[in-house]
C-alpha cells in the first residue's frame, strides 16, 4: 500500500548552542514509517541553520515574529498555503504558541491546515505563573511559589518559603538565592530581562527528570520517555541525557494527561527527591529539542503526532528502550553567500 | 543485602542504574564483591573471601566493606 505525502511546516529551525526543537522534529518525521514528508522550514531569523540543511528542509519562508500579530501571521499563512498547500503545521516556540493556537480554527478551515495544539484553557494554566494552582486543582506536586510585582516583597516571601529559594522569569531564567540580599539581585536582573512578574519559588532537592510525550486531548497518554540530563550547558540545556525505567514517573504523567485532558506535545521538568517523590516544576507546551530521543527509543512521537492531527488511527506506545543516550554536537556549516542574501531579502529559500 | 533488582552490570564492572540513569566504573575488587553480593553471600562470607584471596587483613578488609557497602546504599545500587 503507497503511503500518504504530507506537506509539513516547521519552526524552531535554531540548532544553535541552546537549541529549537525544529531540527529535532524533521529528523524525526522524515524516519516517519507511515507516511513520506515535505519539509517547509519556517524561520524568524537569517541565520537559523535549519534555512541551510537542504538534507532536511526542502523549502524555509521567514515568518513575521509573534509581535507582529495574528493577522500578519495568517496573511503570510495564506502565502505560504498557496505555494505549498500545508497538511500540517508543527510549532515548536512557547512565544510562537498563543497566536498559534488563536489561529489553529482559521487555519484549518480556511486553508486545510492542521494541527494539534493545547487548549488556550491549558496553555494558560500551565504557565509557570499559574502552576501551583494548577497543581492543586490536579493534584500533582508543585513547589510552593508566589508572584512578585516589586522587591520589596521578597523578605516577606522568603520569610514564608526559606531559603535556598528560585527566582524565576515569567518566560525564561531561574536563580538560586540563598539571602534575601541575592534574590532582590536575581529579581532586578530578571524583570528587567523577562518583565513581571517574577516568581519566586521553594527550592526543592534532589534530581532533575524530563518526560517528553503526548496526550489525546481525551485523557489518553500516546507517549511517554522519561530522560534524566547527564550533561548540561552553562544555560541548563540537556546536551547529553538517557532514557530511563521509572515506572512511577511515567504514572504521575500519565495520571496528569488524565486530569488536565492535555491535548497535544509536552515536557514535562520535575524534581525527584531522594524520598522518590516528584515535584512538577514547569509544562512546556511543545516537544522539547531532545525530542529525537523518543525516535530512538523506539515512540517517534512526532510522527503519531501527525497521525493523531491527521484524524489516522493511533495506538499509544506501551514500550519504549531504557538506558539509550543521546549526545548532542555542534556542526559547521559552509554557506554560500548567495543563500544568506536571498533568505534575508526576499524571505524564501 | 540484594542488588537492585533492574541495575545492569557488565563484564567490565560498569554498573547502570536505570531509575536514575547513573552510571558507575568498578574495579576489578569491586566488581568482586558485587558479583558476590549478587550470589546473596553475608558480608562474613566476603570478608573471608577477601581475606583467604588478597594478602591484607581482616580488620582492613571490614572497614574497606562497610565503605563500599554505603556506598552503593547512598547511590540506591542495593537495597
Amino acid at each position: 500500500m503507497s503511503k500518504p505525502k504530507y506537506t509539513i511546516a516547521v519552526t524552531g529551525l535554531n540548532a544553535i548552542d541552546s537549541p529549537g526543537p525544529g531540527i529535532a522534529v524533521i529528523r524525526a518525521l522524515k524516519e516517519a514509517e507511515s507516511f513520506d514528508v515535505r519539509i517547509i522550514g519556517l524561520s524568524y531569523e537569517s541565520l537559523e541553520p535549519g534555512i541551510y540543511m537542504h538534507d532536511l528542509v526542502d523549502k524555509t519562508y521567514q515568518v513575521p515574529y509573534p509581535s507582529a500579530g495574528q493577522q500578519v501571521l495568517f496573511e503570510r499563512f495564506q502565502y505560504i498555503n498557496s505555494i505549498e498547500n500545508l497538511d500540517f503545521l508543527f510549532p515548536n516556540f512557547d512565544a510562537e504558541l498563543f497566536n498559534f493556537i488563536t489561529l489553529s480554527k482559521r487555519l484549518e478551515e480556511e486553508l486545510g491546515i492542521k494541527s494539534v495544539l493545547p487548549t488556550q484553557e491549558q496553555f494558560d494554566a500551565r504557565h509557570k505563573v499559574n502552576l501551583f494552582e494548577y497543581g492543586k486543582e490536579h493534584g500533582i506536586k508543585v513547589p510552593f511559589a508566589k508572584m512578585v510585582y516589586g522587591m520589596n516583597e521578597i523578605p516577606a516571601i522568603a520569610n514564608e518559603i526559606g531559603f535556598p529559594l528560585v527566582v524565576k522569569g515569567k518566560f525564561y531564567d531561574a536563580k538560586i538565592a540563598y539571602s534575601s540580599d541575592e534574590a532582590m539581585k536575581h529579581f532586578n536582573k530578571i524583570s528587567a530581562e523577562w518583565g513581571l512578574p517574577v516568581l519566586v519559588q521553594e527550592f526543592v532537592h534532589g534530581s532533575e527528570v524530563n518526560v517528553c510525550g503526548i496526550g489525546d486531548g481525551n485523557g489518553v497518554l500516546l507517549g511517554a520517555v522519561p530522560m534524566r540530563k547527564l550533561y548540561i550547558t552553562d544555560k541548563g540545556k540537556a546536551w547529553a541525557g538517557v532514557s530511563l525505567d521509572d515506572e512511577n514517573l511515567l504514572k504521575v504523567t500519565r495520571d496528569l494527561v488524565a486530569a488536565t485532558k492535555w491535548r497535544g506535545p509536552f515536557e514535562l521538568e520535575f524534581m525527584k527527591t531522594n524520598e522518590d517523590e516528584y515535584y512538577l516544576i514547569e509544562i512546556n507546551p511543545r516537544f522539547p529539542a531532545w525530542c529525537y530521543l523518543t525516535v530512538g527509543v523506539g515512540q517517534n512521537q512526532i510522527e503519531k503526532l501527525v497521525n493523531l492531527g491527521m484524524g489516522n488511527d493511533v495506538e499509544p506506545f506501551d514500550t519504549y528502550e531504557v538506558g539509550k543516550m543521546f549526545i548532542r554536537y555542534s556542526y559547521d556549516m559552509i554557506v554560500n553567500m548567495s543563500e544568506f542574501e536571498q533568505i534575508s531579502t526576499i524571505g524564501e529559500l | 543485602m540484594k542488588i537492585r533488582k533492574n541495575i545492569a552490570i557488565s563484564d567490565s564492572g560498569f554498573l547502570f542504574n536505570p531509575s536514575t540513569g547513573d552510571s558507575f566504573s568498578i574495579n576489578p575488587i569491586g566488581h568482586e564483591i558485587v558479583q558476590m553480593i549478587q550470589n546473596e553471600k553475608s558480608e562474613i562470607e566476603i570478608i573471608d573471601a577477601l581475606t583467604a584471596d588478597y594478602a591484607i587483613d581482616k580488620n582492613t578488609v571490614e572497614k574497606d566493606l562497610y565503605d563500599f557497602i554505603n556506598m552503593l546504599k547512598t547511590h540506591k545500587l542495593i537495597e
